[in-house]
């Protein structure tokens, strides 16, 4: 009963992906058709010195770290805020949720016109209301921009992972902690941020595995530039192999950019595999 | 009916042998308890009976007739589960109707047995609710109902009562009792509660590690315990248990007195010691007193009044008739 | 036991939080406002917008007159309703056998599924791009059906093996002492207390698959395209557009919003694999 559902995704893992690892020892592109000569590490070498790839993983570790950084600050601070007694609870933490199920080119696209456009956004309009020059967002500070509106969706993640593992927290615990005389402050660093250590790792990791795949965001709002400062590793990689075409070197880059997620995939395994044990 | 017989019985998870072979059999109409420590094998044996389990090896026979390759719907058992095990998407009322409808049992009847049952139960304003609204003393009395409908030849009960707290299971206790009383059919009855066991069985099987240590009834087990196990399992407070020199002047290895058998005495006695803590319940006063010579202190009863107080020294006396001795396999000596 | 608090703390708690929470959801709430006014009023400034300009629902018309929106709508609806269901069909035995007749090497074989949700998409661009060139699915709905039923295939498996595990073995014994066949026992003990996890997990799972934004922007030109890749459409504009691309914006994530709203828990069950209770 297991095996219509391994048989697939066994295929759709293996086929696709010894397809890639093929493709990036050839000489294979698709405007230029013909032979496709093996060419050993040569895509990869081509790949590697590209200066946009360093610039794509710069990009590619900025974005992930500073989208990390916000959210999950932001979260531990929305989540204590939102486990406090309030009136309306439901109502706020739905609107603090909203936008994880915004669609991404929506998203991008809004956030790109509506807010960040220097002459009609939000943002343009404020400026001008207070007398100083608009900052124009995609230009003068795009990686940070995208870091912005990435924030935004993935916020309302952090957030509700991180209220959930809160609430789990025992609150004779926190009774205990003042009891024995710790004060606010103390009872959050030694009772709570222990206790979320360990939604914070997961919300880190997974995180991470969606991160280092943004791609809409990037295509609606900046294409990856200007030049390549918004462009990251997976946009490299579409940019290699949609639209330059080159078969070959869009799979060395697929194939690193396997490498990399598999990295962050082997620590959030563990964690999944001890937690099922029990 | 309700004669159930195993023979030869046995059971292993993998390599591990749960329930080495034994004999067993429970006479119709009786009330049995399976009473021991956690991990003695006693719900194992429950489930072995109800078919929940497959036997290793041995023979299960109910009413006479081989059952030990029947699934549990053709044995004509209820079972009672621990977690009452209610169907959370059906009202009191289809819970109650689940086994008849699995028995095609004709609606009109089915109405009939369902009022009864409630009427009996004192479910009758409650048979609308789902099991989530009910407390947990009703959700037992619906786990009951769903047993009693089927009118089996036996009812199995594992640990129902562990769930409830304390005033409520004592409740429970009388009227489970009550319902044997009334229906009169067999019931086999699992608990870790020894006091459960002596209040409400016609028959007590000890179990420990998987074997039977002793069957009797409550009075058997508490005058004449078969070895240490069931002497220290039976009775409250504990069997007081003296190995080494003391138990050898009575030719044993071990001695076991009970607390409400030694004599007290300020003035004279066989042994004498200082009273360490007491436990005042009004009615009778338990001592534990540290005696010369002895490891364990040993604890004693006497009646509610008595003056003495911790440090005073006191003199004790077993009563020889109610001294029970052990050999060194730990069996009882006549 | 919770303590009480002060109502001056409680109204403190309210204020900042709600403050924080209308932050969070302004981008929303503007594109809503946006989409009910005219193209000329969308870019005037925040203030005048809110207070001195009309309603108008002539938007809404416009973006279904000028790029037929109701077929990216249905592709949408057909893609996630279909990679959805396509996936349960196929997850619940799998889901069902993990659950109630586990093997020593079922806990590998859930693992395993999950780790191949780790599996950055663009690693697999280039040939699942060819595989579909050649077989002919490239902007075909079935294609899209297959891919994303494929990428969220081991969520699906994964939470309903989670549900068919919370419903207790003690339960199904029952049924089976109270006379009930295997038939039986599936029918009415079983599946009525499956049913509540199976619809979570359809929920959760036809939100991702609405929201799928990379295989749906690579693998669609114009006539499978869903919402995500109608909206992208907009990143290359001419004149004004604020409030078209508004009053599309809001279609497209409306129905999702409403569903997300009631699979808040579902979502982080489904997400982290369990690694957060």
């Amino acid at each position: 009963m297991i095996s219509p559902a391994v048989v697939l995704l066994l295929g759709w893992m293996l086929v696709p992906l010894s397809l890639t690892i093929y493709f990036s020892f050839l000489r294979y592109n698709l405007i230029t058709p013909g032979a496709n000569p093996f060419v050993g590490w040569e895509n990869y070498y081509w790949f590697l010195t590209d200066p946009s790839f360093k610039a794509a993983m710069a990009n590619t570790f900025m974005l992930v770290g500073g989208v990390l950084l916000i959210t999950v600050a932001g979260g531990i601070l929305f989540a204590l805020l939102l486990d406090q007694p309030m009136w309306g609870q439901g109502i706020v933490r739905i609107m603090a949720i909203a936008p994880f199920f915004v669609m991404p080119t929506v998203s991008g696209l809004v956030w790109k016109n509506m807010f960040m456009n220097p002459v009609n956004g939000i943002f343009g309009h404020i400026a001008y209301g207070l007398g100083v020059q608009p900052i124009d967002f995609f230009s003068q500070i795009p990686l940070l921009s995208i870091i912005l509106i990435v924030s935004w969706q993935w916020l309302p993640f952090a957030t509700l992972i991180l209220l959930t593992a809160l609430q789990s927290l025992d609150q004779e615990q926190l009774e205990a902690a003042e009891m024995d005389g710790a004060g606010s402050m103390s009872r959050f660093i030694y009772i709570m941020l222990p206790h979320l250590a360990r939604a914070i790792t997961v919300v880190i990791l997974i995180q991470t595995i969606f991160l280092l795949s943004i791609f809409a965001e990037i295509l609606v709002t900046t294409n990856g530039g200007p030049g390549v400062s918004t462009t990251n590793l997976t946009y490299l990689i579409y940019v290699s192999s949609l639209l330059q075409f080159d078969v070959g070197i869009g799979s060395a880059g697929g194939v690193i950019a396997i490498i990399l997620a598999n990295i962050v995939a082997f620590f959030l395994m563990r964690m999944i595999g001890k937690n099922l044990d029990a | 009916m309700g004669h159930i017989r195993l023979t030869g019985v046995k059971k292993c998870f993998g390599d591990v042998m749960v329930i080495p072979p034994l004999d067993l059999e429970i006479e119709d109409g009786e009330f049995v308890v399976f009473v021991g420590p956690s991990g003695c094998g006693k719900s194992t044996l429950l489930r072995l009976i109800a078919g929940l389990e497959d036997v290793t090896e041995g023979v299960v026979e109910i009413d006479g007739i081989e059952a030990t390759s029947l699934p549990p719907a053709k044995r004509r058992l209820a079972m009672v589960f621990q977690s009452y095990a209610l169907y959370p998407h059906m009202s009191v009322r289809k819970n109650i109707a689940f086994p008849m409808k699995m028995a095609r049992i004709p609606q009109d009847e089915q109405e009939r047995r369902i009022t009864d049952a409630a009427r009996v139960l004192n479910l009758t304003d409650y048979l609308d609710r789902r099991p989530g609204q009910l407390s947990g003393g009703q959700r037992q009395r619906v786990a009951i109902g769903r047993a009693i409908v089927r009118e089996p030849s036996a009812f199995l009960f594992d640990e129902p009562l562990s769930n409830l707290d304390a005033a409520l299971r004592v409740g429970m206790r009388l009227e489970i009792s009550e319902l044997h009383k009334r229906l009169a059919t067999t019931m086999v009855y699992v608990t870790h509660d020894q006091v459960e066991a002596m209040t409400m069985a016609d028959q007590i099987v000890v179990l420990h590690a998987g074997r039977i240590e002793q069957v009797g009834s409550p009075l058997e087990l508490y005058r004449e315990p078969s070895n240490l196990f069931v002497a220290g399992f039976i009775g409250s407070p504990k069997m007081n248990l003296i190995a080494g020199p003391v138990a050898a002047k009575y030719n044993a290895h071990t001695i076991g007195i009970r607390p409400e058998h030694i004599d007290v005495s300020a003035n004279s006695g066989l042994w004498s010691g200082t009273i360490g803590v007491s436990e005042h319940l009004g009615s009778d006063t338990f001592f534990r007193v540290n005696i010369h010579g002895l490891d364990e202190p040993l604890t004693v009863r006497t009646d509610g009044e008595i003056g003495l107080r911790y440090g005073d020294t006191i003199h004790l006396t077993p009563n020889p008739d109610h001294l029970h001795r052990f050999d060194a396999q730990a069996a009882r000596l006549a | 036991m919770a303590r009480s608090v002060t109502t001056a703390r409680k109204t403190a708690n309210t204020i900042v939080a709600g403050a924080l929470g209308l932050l969070m959801f302004f981008p929303v709430l503007w594109i809503i406002i946006l989409s009910f006014k005219t193209e000329g009023d969308a870019i005037k400034a925040p203030l005048e917008i809110l207070f001195n300009t009309g309603w108008t629902t002539e938007s809404y018309g416009t973006v279904q007159a000028r790029s037929n929106y109701f077929k990216h709508f249905s592709n949408s609806l057909i893609i996630s309703l279909g990679s959805t269901f396509l996936g349960i069909l196929i997850a619940v035995p799998a889901a069902w056998a993990m659950a109630f007749v586990p093997a020593k090497r079922t806990k590998d074989v859930l693992m395993w599924m999950l780790s191949t949700k780790m599996l950055p998409p663009v690693g697999v661009l280039v040939p699942i791009y060819l595989i579909f060139r050649d077989l002919g699915l490239l902007d075909t709905r079935t294609g899209l059906v297959f891919v994303l039923m494929m990428i969220n295939l081991p969520i699906i498996v994964w939470m309903l093996y989670t549900y068919f595990r919370e419903i207790p073995g003690e339960i199904l014994e029952a049924a089976r002492m109270d006379g009930a066949s295997l038939r039986e026992e599936v029918i009415y003990v079983l599946l009525p207390m499956a049913i509540p996890g199976m619809a979570s997990t359809v929920l959760l799972n036809i939100i991702l698959a609405w929201n799928e934004a990379f295989w749906t922007l690579n693998l669609t030109a114009a006539k499978a395209a869903p919402l995500t890749a109608f909206i992208a459409s907009y990143s290359s504009p001419e004149g004004l557009f604020y409030a078209k691309l508004s009053a599309a914006s809001v279609m497209a994530i409306a129905p999702i919003l409403i569903m997300g709203w009631f699979s808040q828990k579902q979502l982080v069950r489904g997400l982290t694999f369990g690694a957060v209770k």
